[in-house]
């Protein structure tokens, strides 16, 4: 009972933020929307008992990526003044464009959840290890440690590349 | 249903809790920087003036809410909440004394205690951060906004460390849960063996907290009161409440951590707890009245070029002693 109520509150908010993201015309305020939507996903991931990837959806993404975000932006956006409204007009060709794409992607998710189950079922698989930190770490070194340890080494290069590409204006 | 109750109950007391705990600290806080410095401090109201914090609090009631007429109103308004509540539900999970028996039911001191504790109070104390950065920037002041800024920057950097810093613990209890922690600890604390983390951890728990001497987001002498420079009355003092909230909490996770949490001889567990907090409190309160402010810049050097490393070789050193041992 308590959960399904959970649920109604984090998914409405989730897409409410969604929704915000796109339509809001303050960058500020759409990042807050984002961010919005991340605490709603960690909300649900809690609730798929998914406790690790909700928390690390909270402190990586949440935390971490959009404060970085709001830091740019904040920053880039000291006295300019948002866009105005005729600047929007020119772009509402790529409204309709940019709707339609979305439906139909959302057609297609839909249309594959549903040829897949998991329509309908709230609860997660149950009790067990699933979701802790142990059975995700343990997925994580010995089933996925290719990707990972690939994964890690393209995060290496970027931060390098940061590094030299910042050296050279000097 | 009873268990929701419960929850709901524990939580109100330990916020009911944290905010007097805020009081006191306050008029603690002026009374011993006083005898850092050779003077009274506040004296009227109450045995040593221990009114004091009731009398700034009615003040801070009644003074007049001035919102600037250049500020984002929405988020102005909405970014002191979000600093409270991020350092009031942080705490929840810390637990501070032993399973209370009552009524024949075992009744945890900690509000909820998932397995991930420790993840879950990093990622609360994250999302503070978004209280000051929203602040700086709703303001319409580059103080403010400088504040927010250098704050966001500073936090970020020092968590890397602290986060860290903190991963010797769990590798050595071999577990996430703090109350598994503080039961590993029963023998020898973990501040023996990890001697190191806990120094990376009191260096970033300063810094995490922006107290002097890294209070870079608030340095009065270039940035007037950094982020909240433009909020008056209950809202500045909602931006005060977390700061000292946080400071409770990051003492808290340092004691269950590294000092066995609530275990001790003779005195009854909570008092223990309450001790060793207020230890840390007294400590933060010791080097504000000491150090000076450091420079932004060698603030940032030190995170990203000392503590960092050091925290890596640490954690590195303790994964080895483990495989060892094991």
């Amino acid at each position: 009972m308590l959960s399904t109520v959970v649920f109604w509150i984090a998914a409405v908010l989730a897409v409410a933020g969604a929704i915000g993201v796109v339509t809001l015309r303050n960058p500020v305020h759409t990042a807050l929307s984002l961010v919005l939507t991340m605490l709603s996903l960690g909300v649900l991931f809690l609730l798929l008992h998914a406790e690790f990837l909700a928390v690390v959806e909270v402190l990586v993404y949440a935390g971490a990526v959009m404060v970085l975000f709001l830091f740019v932006v904040t920053l880039l956006m000291a006295g300019v003044k948002p866009p105005r409204e005729e600047h929007h007009l020119r772009l509402a060709y790529q409204t309709l464009i940019a709707g339609l794409f979305g439906l139909i992607l959302f057609v297609l998710v839909l249309h594959s959840l549903v040829g897949a189950g998991w329509v309908g079922t709230l609860a997660g698989p149950q009790g067990g290890s699933f979701g802790t930190i142990a059975s995700f770490g343990t997925a994580l070194f010995t089933r996925y440690l290719l990707p990972f340890e690939l994964t890690a080494v393209v995060l290496l290069v970027a931060v390098i590349g940061v590094v030299v590409l910042g050296r050279e204006q000097e | 249903m009873l268990t929701v109750i419960l929850i709901i109950v524990k939580g109100l007391i330990t916020a009911v809790l944290l905010l007097a705990a805020f009081g006191v600290m306050t008029w603690l806080e002026r009374k011993v920087l006083a005898r850092f410095q050779f003077r009274p401090g506040p004296n009227r109201l109450g045995p040593a003036g221990v009114m004091q914090f009731v009398a700034d609090g009615l003040k801070l009631v009644f003074k007049e809410e001035i919102i600037p007429t250049a500020a984002d109103r929405a988020i102005y308004l909405l970014a002191p909440f979000i600093s409270l509540t991020a350092a009031i539900v942080a705490f929840a999970v810390i637990p501070w004394g032993p399973p209370l028996h009552i009524f024949g039911r075992t009744v945890p001191m900690e509000i909820g205690g998932p397995d991930i504790g420790i993840l879950f109070i990093f990622a609360i104390t994250a999302l503070g951060v978004y209280g000051i950065i929203l602040g700086g920037w709703a303001s319409s002041n580059k103080y403010s906004l400088l504040g927010g800024l250098r704050s966001t920057a500073q936090i970020i950097s020092y968590e890397l460390a602290m986060g860290l810093a903190v991963t010797g613990v769990l590798l050595l209890a071999g577990s996430t849960d703090l109350n598994t922690i503080i039961a590993r600890q029963y023998h020898l604390w973990y501040i023996v063996p990890e001697i190191l983390g806990f120094i990376i951890y009191v260096i970033t728990m300063v810094a995490e907290t922006n107290r002097t001497p890294f209070d870079l987001p608030e340095a009065e002498n270039e940035l007037v009161a950094g982020y909240h420079t433009e909020y008056t009355g209950l809202k500045w003092a909602m931006y005060m409440m977390a700061e000292y909230i946080n400071m409770i909490t990051v003492s808290g996770l340092a004691t269950t951590l590294f000092l066995g949490g609530w275990h001790g001889p003779w005195l009854p567990p909570e008092l223990w707890f309450l001790i060793k907090v207020a230890a840390f409190m007294y400590f933060f309160i010791w080097l504000r009245a000491t150090l000076p402010r450091l420079r932004y810049d060698r603030l940032m050097a030190f995170g990203w070029k000392v503590l960092l490393p050091v925290a890596l070789l640490n954690t590195l050193a303790t994964a080895v002693w483990v495989a060892v041992a094991r």
